[in-house]
């Protein structure tokens, strides 16, 4: 298990190194993630604990999100000035994008599929 | 020996209290989730963030010093992001099957959200700061707040923006799925994590892996797209 999990961390802290001095925008982590992934098809197999470390973490991902989710209490005055556009836009773009994504694959892959 | 007080002034400057705070709540939101039948409405995420503002804001703490305790569970959101390449691996030979699909979904939902985000709030009255705040709020976090910078935003109100969109489509993406029959995993999986970066994607892992597989790669691709795409979009329209 901490063999996999610093794995992980060393997984990150490369995608770190390489965002920071490439200054490149992706986050380091999702860098990170292509670098253990390529790192998973080299390898040809998935070792057993480090599906056990991923899928721990992976599960408690929700509960990561609240720290930052908590930062909303910096911005009550300003949401509240703007809470009509600022709404609205997230409702709108949240349900089509949604929406757009999803039709598209599924014609694409019905697409592939006749082909 | 103290007084109680005096203790409770000591506990609730230490990254303890915060830590457990952050935990409990989470704990509370959960139970609440399950008990209402997982209901999208008490969206455990959302439920936890209601409970700990309170708390901050009835015994008046800063979110400066909260965040010195809940730093240790937000620094685990790092190595659970490396660890979604571990449910792509195990869904590669359908992810490899459809890569001209995935990759042109990807493209047109990326486009849409950008497109939607800016000219609804634009439509709304919103001013260009705000415009720029909300542009890039369907990519994780940190690139949507380098963005929101780049563009003359406010990163820390796209922060708060970015983990609305993903507990909106945390909440709704399943419920809008089903009512436009979408069934295929792989669609659905792809379609919220491209609106709803991380936060859909833990939604998308706790009903299916590979819906979890695909949003998750979605979040990693719709990063790349709109850190390519919002500037390129922001001087063509302003």
């Amino acid at each position: 298990m901490i063999g996999y999990f610093t794995l992980i961390l060393v997984c990150q802290l490369m995608g770190e190194l390489v965002v920071g001095t490439l200054s490149i925008s992706i986050p380091g982590p999702v860098l990170g993630m292509l670098f253990l992934f390529i790192l998973l098809l080299m390898m040809g197999e998935l070792p057993k604990s480090l599906g056990q470390t991923a899928d721990g973490l992976l599960r408690a991902m929700s509960l990561l999100f609240v720290p930052a989710g908590t930062g909303v209490m910096m911005h009550f005055k300003l949401l509240g000035e703007a809470l009509v556009p600022l709404s609205a836009a997230l409702v709108v773009s949240t349900v089509l994008t949604i929406i757009v994504t999803a039709l598209m694959m599924r014609w694409l892959n019905r697409a592939g599929s006749d082909a | 020996m103290h007084s109680l007080q005096e203790t409770w002034v000591y506990l609730n400057s230490s990254p303890l209290f915060h830590l457990t705070l952050t935990m409990v709540a989470f704990q509370v939101a959960s139970w609440v989730f399950e008990k209402g039948g997982r209901n999208p409405l008490l969206n455990p995420v959302l439920g936890a963030v209601i409970l700990v503002v309170s708390v901050l804001l009835l015994s008046g703490t800063d979110y400066g010093t909260y965040f010195e305790g809940a730093q240790f569970v937000h620094f685990l959101l790092g190595p659970a992001t490396v660890s979604l390449a571990v449910p792509l691996y195990r869904q590669w030979h359908k992810v490899r099957g459809s890569a001209l699909a995935i990759g042109a979904s990807l493209l047109t939902g990326s486009l849409v959200a950008i497109l939607s985000a800016v000219g609804t709030a634009w439509l709304a009255g919103g001013s260009e700061t705000l415009i720029a705040s909300i542009a890039p709020k369907s990519a994780t976090a940190p690139v949507a707040m380098a963005i929101s910078e780049d563009l003359g935003g406010l990163p820390s109100l796209t922060a708060v923006l970015v983990i609305v969109s993903g507990i909106l489509g945390a909440m709704f993406g399943p419920m809008l799925l089903n009512l436009i029959g979408v069934k295929d995993w792989s669609a659905r999986g792809l379609a919220i994590g491209t609106a709803s970066h991380g936060i859909g994607t833990a939604r998308a892992l706790q009903v299916n892996e590979t819906a979890g597989a695909f949003s998750g790669l979605a979040m990693g691709l719709n990063a790349i797209a709109t850190a390519v795409l919002v500037p390129i979009l922001w001087r063509l329209l302003f």
